[in-house]
């Protein structure tokens, strides 16, 4: 059953269809999401344009850090059930991940000088958010330092001590006297953000969910082809 | 759209370069993934191409392989 599963997952994951599907509807949502965020949303009361930066910063933010929740998930899958389907997948994951948590920090830091007078501070949200980026350098680098064996167990040990900074980035803001304002939405009570700010936020998570698909995708059929590759050489 | 929209009460530095930034970055990992994927795929026709009927009979036997295949067919 499991594998007819997976047989199915494969199938649609190595679909150029489906890639093709997930590009149209990422330019669809970026299109939008970039026009509702920098022309129709309206300026903040206390950080005018600025706030702009916001629709670019906060769904890099979730999206590596989703990510990353994923990648432990699966290498937890990886250690238990030696899953090699589960590697794969992980090790697809990381790169947008990484590039994702990078555009978190960099708009963070360009967003930090108008609003707090400063590129960088040594903010528990900041400070954390960096953590989180050594560890997807190290999950990266892990792959091009070890032979194959001995990557997998070290890359999954990498996500598993890496995923319990997760909460730390998440509560970092009631934890901690911290710059940045606690949370503005919430899933079990109301968001204290007008939807004329929330509308864009979420066009451009979809755009950035869609794009981290897409590359999620590619990645797939380029570590599936490799493996490939060398069945034929057996052959 | 007017000058405004670029000057944005002089954040406009600020709020362009940040989405710069990020479109750039989607743009180079688009770039280096699909590049790696193309990569593959030759060296996949090529070894495909070098097999003989017996070992492509038991090549087409794994699923994932009839599709790359698929993919590839124009190179093979």
């Amino acid at each position: 059953m499991l594998s007819i599963i997976t047989e199915k997952t494969k199938k649609i994951l190595i679909s150029s269809k489906f890639r093709n599907l997930i590009f149209i509807l990422f330019i669809i949502f970026l299109s939008v999401g970039l026009f509702e965020a920098l022309i129709l949303s309206p300026q903040d009361y206390l950080q005018s344009d600025s706030v702009r930066i916001m629709y670019v910063h906060v769904p890099s933010a979730w999206i590596s850090l989703g990510i990353f929740s994923m990648m432990a998930f699966l290498s937890l899958g990886v250690l238990i059930f030696k899953n090699k389907n589960f590697v794969l997948i992980s090790k697809s994951l990381a790169p947008s991940g990484f590039i994702f948590n990078l555009i978190a920090l960099v708009t963070g830091s360009i967003w930090g000088k108008p609003t707090w007078g400063t590129w960088w501070a040594w903010d528990p949200r900041i400070t954390s958010m960096l953590v989180l980026f050594l560890f997807y350098l190290l999950y990266l680098l892990s792959w091009k330092l070890f032979e194959k064996k001995k990557a997998v167990k070290i890359s999954s040990y990498i996500t598993i001590i890496g995923v319990i900074n997760v909460p730390i980035i998440k509560y970092s803001v009631d934890w901690w006297a911290t710059l940045h304002q606690p949370s503005s939405i919430n899933i079990l009570s109301e968001s204290t953000i007008h939807s004329s700010m929330l509308i864009p936020l979420f066009l451009m998570t979809a755009a950035f969910a869609l794009f981290s698909v897409l590359i999620f995708l590619m990645k797939y059929n380029v570590e599936l082809i490799k493996v490939k590759n060398k069945g034929l050489n057996r052959i | 759209m007017n000058l405004d929209t670029f000057i944005m009460n002089g954040y406009g530095l600020y709020v362009w370069s940040s989405y710069a930034f990020t479109l750039f970055n989607f743009f180079i990992l688009y770039k280096v993934t699909s590049n790696q994927f193309i990569k593959e795929k030759a060296k996949f026709a090529q070894k495909y191409k070098s097999l003989n009927s017996d070992q492509v009979i038991l090549a087409q036997k794994q699923p994932t392989n009839r599709t790359f295949v698929k993919t590839v067919a124009h190179k093979i």
